[in-house]
């Protein structure tokens, strides 16, 4: 039973897209998650562990409470979905822009997390240096701060892109099925499953076998070096 | 021109509470046990300890007081800070750190400044080493120059050599004692080595219990005969003077002691011409008539000044007057009552050892 087959079109096309969506997820993630981690590794509040609890919520929770919720509120009667509709974005669920929301809260844990546990193992000593030789706090942080933060970094980059490719049950609530728009790599192994399609099957499912050993390997290598 | 003050910090288990007025110019050492408050202090004097209180002044330029509300923050006050374990970026080589504070500084400097320091330091084989192997002695040696390359109005150091060993100890403070000759800003410097503090203090405060004991120009504070307790052991005077030449045949440095002359033990000729020479006062004694044989080199007639009783109560300590230097002697009571001690009088007083300083 176990014939293999080459990636069909429809196959390329779900993968170039899920590529797009995890690029995009990437960049917006990073961006989100370097202030929100240094400010969660340097708070003491009470805000600050409710904060650090939300975040980790989606390590928890199944995927299709989440895709519930998310679908419920980006919806044409949720508060986000009334918010977008009158910006005139129209509604999100079903759509590439619903799914990357989805994806940067889902994986949201995979990049605040190393670069939480990067920044709080810094500790002040090096910020004090910085200021002492006359460099502010925004200055000491892009200069001192990021710089030598750079493994976490990019464990914090390939932990998202890879969680993001591999992500299925928040996709198939909020993006659905449509190949090209929202299709991910993922979905239409399932449908490959669906309709017995077992050769087609194992060509995705090797690929995202391989990635994804390809990516928490290099992590492992980028750690080793620190 | 000074740095003046008088801040509080309250903490679990601590207090620091220090009034003091240092001079705007020379090296002021902060001295005394750990835990004393020194080092807490300087971090005041940099603006890292947000949550104490009072005021603070440099130069006239008001850092931080509590009515009305300033806090000058720690970048802006254009400081040079030493770490006792040295703080380099990890990220940068000798070079980037040493460039760090230089990129931001906020007072021109003259073109050769750069050149400057890192020659004065020794640091040109080093700018391309990363900072991880470098070792300890060259690591401070870097954190030195990464702090004088900001170009600060003030230069503060914790304790920069009491993370390294001994042989790199003596390898480093010449160079400060360099430091201090050519630097025209005030430097304050805190150790618990009173070995670093005789060597480079203009002015020195001693600490104790978070509080200063005792503040004042290096030679005066150390001779003063009611030094608080924990510093009685401490009583010498530090006399700055001229070689007048070197002894090779006995390892003897002939130096200038008013119209005298004081030898002290030199195993090479001393490199500068002005030295500062120690003399603790548990090394002074006193004789009535000096025509006696014995190995004491060096005998100055001397006249008693005051005495005072010591901690230990089998001894008093007295202050007398050597041709214009004062000179500090710790004996025993007994003696003091056997040879008639008292203010005025004429004696003679006998230099057992002095310590010949870099």
């Amino acid at each position: 039973m176990t014939s293999w087959a080459l990636p069909s079109h429809s196959d390329w096309v779900a993968i170039v897209l899920t590529a797009q969506l995890a690029t995009l997820t990437t960049v917006i993630l990073l961006l989100i998650a370097m202030p929100l981690a240094w400010w969660l590794a340097r708070t003491h509040s009470l805000a600050g562990k409710l904060v650090a609890a939300v975040v980790a919520l989606p390590l928890v929770l199944p995927p299709t409470v989440l895709g519930f919720y998310l679908l419920i509120a980006l919806g044409e009667q949720g508060p986000i979905g009334q918010l977008t509709n009158a910006l005139g974005l129209g509604i999100l669920p079903f759509s590439f822009s619903g799914l990357l929301v989805a994806s940067v809260i889902y994986t949201l844990p995979f990049a605040v997390q190393p670069l939480q546990q990067t920044f709080a193992s810094q500790g002040d000593g090096w910020l004090e240096a910085a200021a002492t030789l006359g460099a502010s706090r925004l200055d000491a942080f892009f200069s001192v701060v990021l710089p030598m933060a750079r493994p976490g970094l990019i464990t914090a980059a390939v932990m998202s892109f890879a969680h993001t490719v591999g992500e299925f049950g928040v996709v198939l609530m909020i993006g659905g099925n449509i190949p090209g728009k929202t299709k991910v790599v993922s979905v239409q192994l399932y449908d490959h499953v669906e309709s017995l399609e077992f050769a087609q099957a194992h060509s995705l499912a090797a690929i995202l076998v391989a990635f994804s050993l390809l990516a928490l390997f290099l992590v492992q290598i980028v750690n080793r070096n620190k | 021109m000074s740095l003046s003050g008088n801040l509080t910090l309250q903490r679990p288990g601590f207090s620091l509470r220090a009034s003091f007025d240092f001079p705007g110019r020379g090296t002021t050492v902060l001295l005394g046990p750990s835990g004393s408050g020194k080092t807490t202090l300087l971090r005041c004097l940099a603006g890292l300890e947000p949550a104490a209180l009072g005021r603070l002044s440099m130069n006239g330029v008001v850092w931080q007081s509590d009515d009305p509300p300033v806090f000058v923050p720690v970048h802006a006050r254009q400081l040079g800070v030493v770490f006792q374990e040295g703080r380099l970026f990890p990220h940068l080589n000798v070079e980037g750190n040493l460039r760090y504070g230089w990129r931001r500084r906020i007072q021109p400097v003259q073109g050769a400044a750069y050149e400057g320091a890192v020659e004065m330091l020794n640091l040109g084989t080093l700018l391309q080493r990363s900072v991880q192997k470098l070792s300890g002695g060259e690591r401070q040696r870097v954190a030195i120059g990464r702090a004088l390359l900001a170009a600060p109005r003030l230069l503060l150091l914790d304790e920069p050599l009491s993370a390294i060993d001994r042989a790199h100890r003596d390898e480093i403070l010449p160079y400060l004692v360099r430091l201090r000759r050519v630097l025209d800003i005030p430097m304050v410097y805190v150790t618990h080595s009173l070995e670093e503090a005789v060597c480079l203090a203009d002015h020195i405060a001693l600490f104790d219990s978070g509080e200063i004991a005792s503040q004042g120009v290096l030679s005066a504070t150390l001779s003063r005969l009611d030094l608080p307790f924990p510093f009685q052991d401490d009583l010498s005077v530090v006399i700055e003077t001229t070689v007048i030449r070197w002894d090779a045949d006995y390892a003897l440095a002939c130096l200038q002691i008013g119209d005298h002359i004081l030898r002290v033990p030199a195993s090479t000729k001393p490199a500068a011409e002005r030295v500062r020479v120690r003399v603790c006062a548990k090394d002074v004694s006193i004789a009535i008539d000096p025509h006696t044989q014995d190995s004491i080199l060096n005998k100055f007639p001397a006249c008693v000044i005051e005495l005072a009783d010591a901690h230990h109560p089998a001894q008093v300590v007295l202050a007398l007057d050597v041709a214009g230097i004062r000179f500090v002697a710790r004996i025993t009571r007994l003696s003091c009552a056997t040879l008639q001690l008292s203010p005025g009088k004429m004696v003679w007083i006998q230099v057992k050892s002095a310590a010949l300083l870099i």
